[in-house]
């Protein structure tokens, strides 16, 4: 433990990097997949190309996806993009079949009587269309955040900082200490992310809390009926 | 007045849903779209606000071709009522009633009071004011799907199956509700229903839709019961059996009104003198009131007080129920 407090400004500033890592994939994944789940969402054709490439995407080892990104990129060897982009394209392939469903759960219905009611396409999509999926593509961020979250790590392997670090380091050393301070922090990061997730989505979408009522109990009209 | 001239509309998919349809409709007046699955009524109904573009033809609302209008903007100062309601299941029954007057810019605090008022007139208590659609019952939802369709004070109102997914008493209701409305804002309303019960107690004009959108018969629910133009209409409305086929029967001095399956439609109004003479509220259920009489009974000049409404059976006969 005491390790912990001389190294705490080291393992500190390991976890501002990790988070600095760990947030742009997250956000890139998910502008990057809303638009193609809507477009896989809409175009057949598009759904089964694209879900086929994400799934293919995810079955590359993370590993080499990393190391082989500055010959993709022309990056150099350290620099952290190339950990951000490979992320991002987990975070896509995962996030993008997330977002299809999403858009293919709204109720064609609401679409057609907001066409009814005078939205333009736009404006539908971002009024309607969009707040409407949210939940279920919200509920995809969580396991994007988390899996992002704890697949910076590896970045440590290719030299990149990171509470990874600690991993490498504390196996070079014998201390299991240190791995454990990493694990630890690891864990701690992704729970705070997915906490601000699930408090964005509430804020967002106060109205999506309303169908557990409804299903807690189907005498809600006699309830309603009640109140008032 | 809407007016129909020559439309035609052939899907991608090569059905022809409308063929050379052309009709118009009286302003300020219920005209009741009625056929069966198929008929090519919703087609019609959509393709006053440009849900759905005919493939010939052209649509005048006022002597103006809706072609030449901007869609979205025509549709928003057109009221939608659908089936289901089609509220926003995101926005609170305000939130919902004032969507168009919103999109439409006008001032947040004006739109909500006037969402207000739309509550009451459609009959909502003010509590339900902040509650999302989902924790409403179907009727509460169809009610609030009334008072958004008139939030923009439209001169127009399309209603496609409004009432067709809730229950046969709820229905009732809404049904009367809408009269009352209909009564007091004077609104052109098109009407799309598969139900006849319902289109001759709405319409003050009926069309009946056989397939491909040909007008079977098109003129009140008193011409088209009195005189129905052929077979297909007769047997749609159902003129010579089950419920208005009626027929008179004497039994304990008094002339009751049986119906084609054997039941007891009523009782005689002028032999009545403690029964209802005539039933229901308001002057509109003259058309279920004038039901055609069957032969033996076609001399018989009384007026027919059938017990298909929710008024009172003060003659004691057995309340019948309406076959929905």
């Amino acid at each position: 433990m005491s390790w912990l407090f001389e190294n705490f400004s080291d393992v500190w500033a390991l976890a501002v990097t990790h988070v600095a890592l760990s947030v742009p994939p997250i956000l890139l994944g998910l502008i990057i997949s809303v638009p193609l789940g809507w477009f896989a969402h809409r175009y057949r054709w598009g759904r089964g190309t694209l879900l086929t490439i994400a799934g293919l995407l995810y079955t590359i080892p993370s590993l080499a996806l990393i190391i082989a990104m500055p010959t993709i990129l022309g990056t150099q060897i350290l620099d952290p993009i190339n950990l951000i982009a490979a992320l991002t394209l987990y975070a896509v392939a995962l996030l993008v079949r997330t977002a299809a469903d999403a858009f293919d759960q709204v109720s064609p219905q609401v679409l057609d009587a907001a066409t009814a009611l005078g939205y333009g396409p736009w404006r539908r999509f971002w009024q309607v269309q969009f707040p409407l999926a949210a939940p279920i593509i919200i509920a995809g961020t969580r396991v994007v955040s988390s899996s992002t979250v704890s697949l910076v790590t590896l970045g440590a392997l290719v030299g990149m900082s990171g509470l990874g670090y600690l991993f490498t380091d504390g196996t070079q050393r014998s201390f299991p200490f240190e791995i454990g301070v990493g694990i630890v922090g690891t864990v701690l990061i992704a729970l705070i992310f997915d906490l601000i997730i699930v408090l964005i989505g509430k804020a967002l979408l106060p109205w999506s809390r309303t169908r557990r009522v409804r299903a807690k109990t189907n005498a809600e009209t006699l309830e309603v009926t009640t109140n008032a | 007045m809407i007016e129909f001239d020559g439309i035609s509309k052939r899907f991608p998919d090569g059905t022809l849903a409308v063929d050379n349809f052309s009709l118009r409709l009286p302003s300020r007046e219920i005209t009741v779209f009625v056929g069966s699955s198929g008929s090519g009524k919703t087609t019609l109904l959509r393709m006053i606000n440009r849900m759905v573009e005919p493939t010939s033809g052209r649509i005048l609302i006022d002597d103006e071709d809706v072609a030449q209008l901007n869609p979205v903007t025509l549709r928003r100062r057109i009221g939608y009522v659908m089936q289901n309601s089609g509220l926003l299941p995101h926005r609170t029954v305000l939130q919902n009633i004032a969507t168009v007057p919103l999109l439409n810019r006008v001032p947040r605090a004006e739109a909500v009071a006037r969402a207000r008022e739309l509550m009451d007139t459609v009959g909502l208590d003010a509590a339900f004011a902040n509650r999302y659609p989902a924790e409403l019952s179907g009727g509460q939802q169809q009610r609030v799907g009334v008072a958004r369709g008139l939030a923009v004070n439209p001169n127009i109102l399309l209603m496609d199956e409004p009432f067709g997914a809730v229950d046969p008493i709820v229905r009732r209701e809404l049904q009367e509700e809408l009269l009352r409305l209909q009564q007091e804002l004077a609104k052109t309303i098109v009407f799309v229903t598969h139900d006849i019960d319902e289109a001759f107690l709405l319409g003050d004009h009926v069309t009946i839709l056989a397939r491909g959108g040909q007008i079977a018969q098109h003129g009140t629910p008193d011409e088209i019961l009195s005189n129905p133009a052929s077979e297909f209409v007769a047997d749609f409305i159902g003129a010579d059996r089950g419920r208005r086929a009626l027929t008179l029967r004497e039994s304990n001095g008094r002339t009751l009104v049986v119906d084609g399956t054997g039941r007891i439609a009523g009782v005689l109004g002028a032999e009545t003198a403690t029964g209802p003479v005539s039933v229901g509220a308001g002057g509109r259920d003259e058309h279920l009131g004038e039901i055609t009489l069957g032969t033996e009974a076609a001399e018989a000049p009384h007026e027919v007080a059938p017990a298909v409404n929710d008024a009172p059976t003060a003659s004691g006969v057995p309340e019948v129920d309406t076959p929905r």
